[in-house]
């Protein structure tokens, strides 16, 4: 089984910063979420997600409404870890693809190889008044753009070929020029010409997550290599992907039983893997760490939790073969 | 009063002044350059370190220009992951006003100033070029005469965010369970450009607002960085390009209410360091050759023709053509406004030196700012920031990651000595480092 974590605030409870072992401030300055990773790592747990939305969380005076840009936060968080999966929420809907493909790759770049996204999208009207470019979309709409914007990601990873850059000192040539490729692509609400400024990611394609809360975006799950569903869906058949089951974890209450039951249930159903979400960063991680991986360890679920590489090669996926290789430009 | 210098390191980028092709070269993308050279700046204590922005890969009569490096990861990034390994180093990204939204560029600098413990500046830049423009949705529309309209807007727009909570909405009341007070964050604004509203998500960060600075060398440009930069980086290195900037500059600063010091003028220069001075200027000399090879040199007198001289040899005389001003020969970089007298300038000096092309190149273009023992380049620089020719400067090295490690062992001592740079860092803000008023 696949394993991953949810960073959200202080957990996904909203009490949760409110506890006596948690320094509130300690959100702002990422040292909370850096801890929730430092320790998950060293469980073995294999990748992190960061919950993020184009516009402020929600104006509620008892809540965190506070949530710092979860790509900026993964990337801090890069240099302090050396083995866990980092995938920032990144919305699709408002942000140029250009500006979105370069940071993953550039995520990818600075984690040597640990890069990923939860692709999502901003169907809200909150969102729309915050950039005032365009009217809100329908959920069919913008997922539909969704899927472009991951179709041109991939094409601009792909953009530039692996061994591009070959400072071969001798023809003064920098890049080989033929090995840079324009992608001119062209969807219904953007074009782009390319190649990317960002030369190709080390796993060739950061892995591209959906989490899957509305029937629109099962359809962009298609295209995801992860998938996160909620707890209560049934498991799909159809999709060629990596399938986790989002579960909420508070295992400093509850115990740890009761998850390993669940989770040995969803191994059972077929699922690959499970993505948890902590009521409490500070409370329920250190459990999850140190008696759950373990639990999952010795029923032979989970593996070592010292492997390294490449959160593609963690995650059982190939690195992808460059579209473009060997192609006129 | 004895002025404090104020340094910068530049991470080499893809113009001819990166040498890519020493032995001693590394990578231009790998993690470890960056961290290496920012670890070397801050070892300097420098106040901060600058990444530049690519949006659109450089084309040469159609082409992608090969000769120079080409791309490079995304500056905010970068920025953020750097935060994670050095301390008190200030941490600058150029990031496009025409490109990206204000509550965007608000959101993610914010966020980075909230990583680093107050760290961050924004290089303002604008782009309306059609060729920067296809990879975006809002493509090349806009235009010249707007691009500060809208940077300004932005910039505005920006710090209005930043503004839009008080200090006091951010309680933190465990106890009470009061995270943040209701309406914290509201904000809304009606311009040319925007029409925004909403909340944003992020209180003050700790310099409450990240530290601006300006490139842009227009009319425009300099009273856009007069009104609202805390930092210029400027081109005009040399002592006397640098005094009529400088005063030029500071002397646009009371009609914004502003005193002359809350704007640092800091000219983006290339050191050469050696034992001693003639060893320097041999040095310097093996640089510029490295720097310019013939078709390299063709490519650069190409971008001043505006014309293709590819039938050119670049061991040979200088093109017989007059220039062609507005040319689209080479795309992705800033042309000539007026190439008449800088062509007329280098045939005098070809003629009366008997140089080629590339030697005309070596010798018009890419001459260090700074060469000579370090006891010279200490002095130079010293002299050029009290006799106000500049604050202090940004130094390009020309080898990624180690083309500062001379500097900061050899030049930034005697600085110290002289009691005109830091041992230290005084504050843990950017901007406190900077002497700016928060």
């Amino acid at each position: 089984m696949i394993v991953g974590l949810e960073i959200d605030g202080a957990g996904t409870d909203p009490a949760a910063w409110r506890g006596a072992e948690v320094d509130p401030r300690a959100i702002l300055t990422g040292e909370l979420a850096l801890r929730a990773v430092q320790r998950a790592e060293a469980a073995g747990i294999d990748f992190v997600t960061f919950v993020d939305a184009l516009e402020a969380p929600d104006d509620v005076p008892d809540r965190v409404s506070v949530r710092l840009d979860a790509l900026g936060l993964a990337a801090r968080i890069a240099p302090l870890t050396e083995r866990i999966g980092l995938l920032p929420t990144i919305t699709v809907t408002h942000t140029e693809p250009f500006h979105v493909q370069a940071s993953v790759a550039t995520l990818d770049h600075v984690s040597g190889g640990r890069g990923g996204w939860v692709a999502d999208v901003s169907s809200s009207a909150a969102a729309a008044a915050v950039i005032g470019r365009r009217e809100p979309a329908p959920a069919a709409d913008t997922w539909r753009e969704a899927r472009y914007v991951v179709d041109v990601s991939r094409r601009l990873w792909d953009s530039w070929e692996d061994d591009a850059i070959i400072r071969d000192a001798s023809t003064g040539r920098y890049v080989d020029r033929e090995r840079l490729h324009y992608v001119t692509f062209t969807s219904p609400t953007f074009s782009i010409k390319g190649p990317s400024i960002v030369p190709r990611p080390p796993q060739g394609h950061p892995v591209t997550a959906v989490r899957v809360n509305t029937p629109e975006a099962l359809e962009a799950a298609a295209d995801a290599e992860l998938v996160l569903l909620p707890d209560s869906s049934d498991l799909p058949t159809q999709l060629n992907a990596l399938v986790l089951v989002s579960v909420d974890a508070r295992p400093h209450l509850d115990g740890v039983d009761r998850l390993v039951e669940r989770i040995e249930g969803l191994a059972a159903a077929g699922a690959d893997g499970v993505h948890l979400r902590p009521a409490s960063l500070e409370l329920d991680v250190p459990v999850i760490a140190d008696e759950l991986l373990p639990r999952l360890r010795e029923r032979g679920l989970v593996g070592a939790a010292d492997r390294g590489g490449s959160l593609r090669g963690r995650l059982g996926l190939g690195r992808p073969a460059n579209r473009y290789a060997g192609s006129e430009r | 009063m004895t002025k404090q210098i104020h340094l910068a390191a530049h991470f080499p980028g893809v113009n001819n002044t990166t040498v890519w092709s020493d032995p001693q070269a590394g990578s231009q993308i790998d993690f470890s350059s960056f961290r290496y050279l920012a670890e070397t700046a801050e070892r300097g204590t420098f106040d901060f370190f600058f990444l530049a922005e690519g949006l659109r890969l450089r084309e040469v009569k159609g082409k992608i220009h090969d000769l120079d490096v080409v791309g490079r990861p995304e500056s905010l990034t970068v920025l953020s992951a750097l935060a994670a390994v050095t301390t008190h180093l200030g941490l600058a990204a150029t990031v496009n006003s025409t490109f990206n939204e204000p509550y965007e560029l608000a959101k993610r600098l914010s966020t980075l100033d909230h990583l680093s413990g107050g760290r961050a500046a924004w290089n303002v830049v604008t782009s309306w070029d059609a060729f920067t423009g296809e990879n975006f949705r809002r493509g090349g529309y806009l235009d010249k005469a707007d691009r500060y309209v809208r940077a300004q807007e932005s910039l505005r727009i920006v710090r209005k965010l930043w503004n839009s909570w008080s200090e006091d909405q951010l309680v933190l009341d465990q106890a009470a369970g009061a995270f943040a007070r209701e309406g914290a964050g509201a904000f809304a604004d009606e311009g040319a450009h925007f029409d925004i509203r909403g909340r944003f998500g992020l209180p003050p960060s700790p310099q409450g607002r990240p530290v601006i600075i300006q490139a842009g060398d227009s009319e425009q440009g300099r009273e856009f960085a007069a009104s609202d930069a805390d930092v210029i980086f400027s081109r005009h290195g040399t002592f006397e390009a640098g005094k009529t900037f400088y005063k030029d500059v500071k002397s646009r600063l009371s009609k914004y209410g502003r005193s002359e010091d809350s704007l640092k003028i800091m000219p983006a220069v290339t050191v050469v360091v050696a034992d001693t001075d003639d060893e320097a200027i041999d040095k310097a000399a093996h640089i510029r050759e490295q720097q310019v090879s013939g078709p390299t040199a063709l490519v650069l007198a190409e971008l001043l023709w505006g014309r293709d001289l590819s039938a050119y040899d670049p061991d040979g005389p200088l093109p017989a053509e007059d220039p062609v001003v507005g040319s689209s020969v080479t795309q992705g970089r800033v042309g000539y406004n007026d190439p008449f007298p800088i062509v007329a300038e280098w045939r005098a000096q070809a003629e009366a030196h008997g140089w080629s092309l590339r030697q005309t190149v070596i010798n018009q273009q890419n001459r260090q700012t700074f060469i000579g023992s370090p006891a010279t380049v200490a002095e130079a620089i010293n002299h050029h920031v009290q006799e106000d020719a500049a604050d202090g400067f940004v130094l390009v090295p020309h080898l990624t990651p180690s083309g500062l490690d001379d500097f900061v062992d050899r030049v930034v001592p005697l600085l110290r000595e002289r009691g005109v740079f830091r041992d230290e860092y005084a504050g843990t803000t950017l901007r406190s480092n900077l002497g700016l008023q928060v």
